[in-house]
């Protein structure tokens, strides 16, 4: 492992998805205007609704947005064949899969940091936490949905396959996270697989952060995240093959 | 006698249920070595093989004294494969600046590399916007970067016209005249002539090896196309 290498694989990836405006204004645009939407659909009803679910939402962005762009990208640089030439020179596995989760790292972080001003700012979400912290969860998902992103693209063979591991893989998750209906209760066998799916720890921090001011929560939250973020990476190392059959 | 950079002894690679390399053997030496033979016969798996990329069932494989694909090989064996694998969505000069980076040369070689494959005008388009055969020569100057020992090209003159074909043999056979060992594979017999040596390869093993002329001469045949049906035949009629 070489922080030369790392660091050169995580400029390349950011050149990247600069030289794609279009990407990159979907990467931004788009949460703050899903965030709005939420807001606006729930001001006549009840705007307590939006306190509820906003959190939610900030949490699952990050998360949702880098798993896919991961997914796709990883898989083009298996099937493009720049992954064996990197393989084939000085070019840890390692070096390959920290230098994407800190590319798409810090796009999370710039995505996380408008998305919270526009809801903390502009749409009035009042958040008892230090909104600093929101950030710090915002990029610990989106570490986690490259991880994950990393890990599924070994197994997809074209880019539309890639693109289903996304209903596959997160929309699960999303039901599960106990957004919609509370974790303590679902049936306990849905409870007990919402303990082990790592969007549910997302979405509890960031609710966290807004509901209660109980910062020793959130970063416990933050460590199994980024536990299961660490564990998809390790995972995501043993399918990057330097000889393949 | 010259020192052999490239040792491979009985090699056996299995594809999915076919043998592809079915106990190879070979030497390389410093030059340039062509190794022809037609689409299929098992030339980009012993290419892979050289470089560490394909997984093998027997047999050994050394590169410049060490296990092909050893850590010590990675800046000292360039390799291009025959689809061009560069970033389409980066310029010229930013996919040499991204892998020299990651080999670690000089940043001053990418000019270099530029100039040597003939892409100066192109320097700063996106590839994806380049032709076929401007692709490939990104991906051939992406090996030359770390100024390898040994490159290994899997058919990097297909699509070029014949002024470019011949501009990039000369360029193979200046790296060669600095020391290095150059293999060029190709289905294209008649790029053969421009070999040092060469080893011609059918269904996976190697039917001659040998200077262009000494092929000739062997099977008395008008050119290396007509040599390599000769023996075919000749391998047939043993049978």
């Amino acid at each position: 492992m070489s922080p030369r290498v790392t660091l050169a694989v995580a400029g390349r990836v950011l050149r990247q998805v600069r030289r794609d405006h279009r990407t990159l204004a979907m990467l931004m645009v788009v949460p703050c205007a899903l965030i709005s939407l939420l807001w606006w659909m729930f001001e006549d009803l009840d705007p307590q609704l939006f306190d509820r679910f906003g959190p939610g939402l900030l949490a699952m962005f990050p998360f949702i947005v880098m798993f896919l762009v991961t997914s796709v990208t990883t898989l083009r640089e298996r099937s493009s064949g720049t992954l064996e030439r990197l393989l084939t020179m000085p070019m840890g596995k390692l070096d390959f899969l920290l230098g994407y989760a800190l590319a798409f790292g810090l796009l999370a972080a710039v995505q996380s940091a408008l998305a919270v001003a526009v809801s903390v700012g502009l749409l009035g979400l009042e958040v008892q936490g230090p909104v600093w912290l929101l950030g710090v969860v915002a990029v610990a998902d989106a570490v986690l949905g490259t991880a994950l992103g990393l890990l599924v693209s070994a197994f997809a063979t074209t880019e539309f396959q890639a693109v289903q591991f996304m209903p596959a893989f997160v929309l699960p998750q999303v039901l599960l996270c106990g957004l919609f209906v509370p974790r303590e209760a679902m049936p306990s066998v849905l409870e007990a697989i919402s303990d082990v799916l790592p969007l549910s720890y997302a979405v509890d921090a960031m609710q966290e952060l807004v509901g209660a001011a109980d910062t020793a929560a959130v970063w416990r939250d933050v460590a199994v995240v980024a536990c299961f973020a660490l564990t998809a990476l390790a995972l995501g190392a043993a399918t990057l093959r330097r000889r393949t059959p | 006698m010259m020192k052999n950079v490239i040792e491979v002894r009985d090699l056996v690679v299995v594809r999915g249920s076919r043998e592809v390399l079915p106990g190879i053997s070979l030497d390389v030496a410093a030059g340039v070595t062509g190794l022809l033979g037609p689409s299929g016969c098992g030339k980009t798996t012993l290419m892979r093989c050289l470089v560490g990329a394909q997984r093998v069932r027997s047999g050994s494989v050394e590169v410049l004294g060490e296990p092909a694909g050893s850590p010590p090989l990675r800046t000292r064996v360039g390799y291009v494969t025959q689809a061009a694998s560069v970033y389409d969505d980066l310029t010229v000069v930013e996919n040499l600046a991204f892998f020299a980076r990651v080999l670690g040369t000089d940043p001053g070689r990418v000019e270099e590399a530029v100039a040597e494959v003939g892409l100066g005008d192109q320097r700063s388009q996106v590839v994806g916007s380049l032709s076929g055969g401007q692709r490939s020569r990104v991906s051939l100057a992406v090996a030359l970067l770390g100024a390898p020992d040994v490159l290994v090209l899997d058919e990097p003159t297909v699509g070029l016209d014949p002024v470019l074909r011949r501009d990039l043999w000369e360029l193979f056979h200046r790296i060669a005249g600095a020391g290095a060992a150059v293999l060029v594979s190709s289905h294209v017999m008649d790029e053969a002539e421009r070999s040092d040596r060469l080893l011609l390869m059918r269904e996976g093993r190697m039917i001659a090896d040998g200077s262009p002329e000494q092929i000739l001469e062997r099977t008395g045949a008008r050119d290396v196309e007509q040599a390599f049906l000769h023996l075919v035949e000749g391998q047939e009629g043993a049978r």
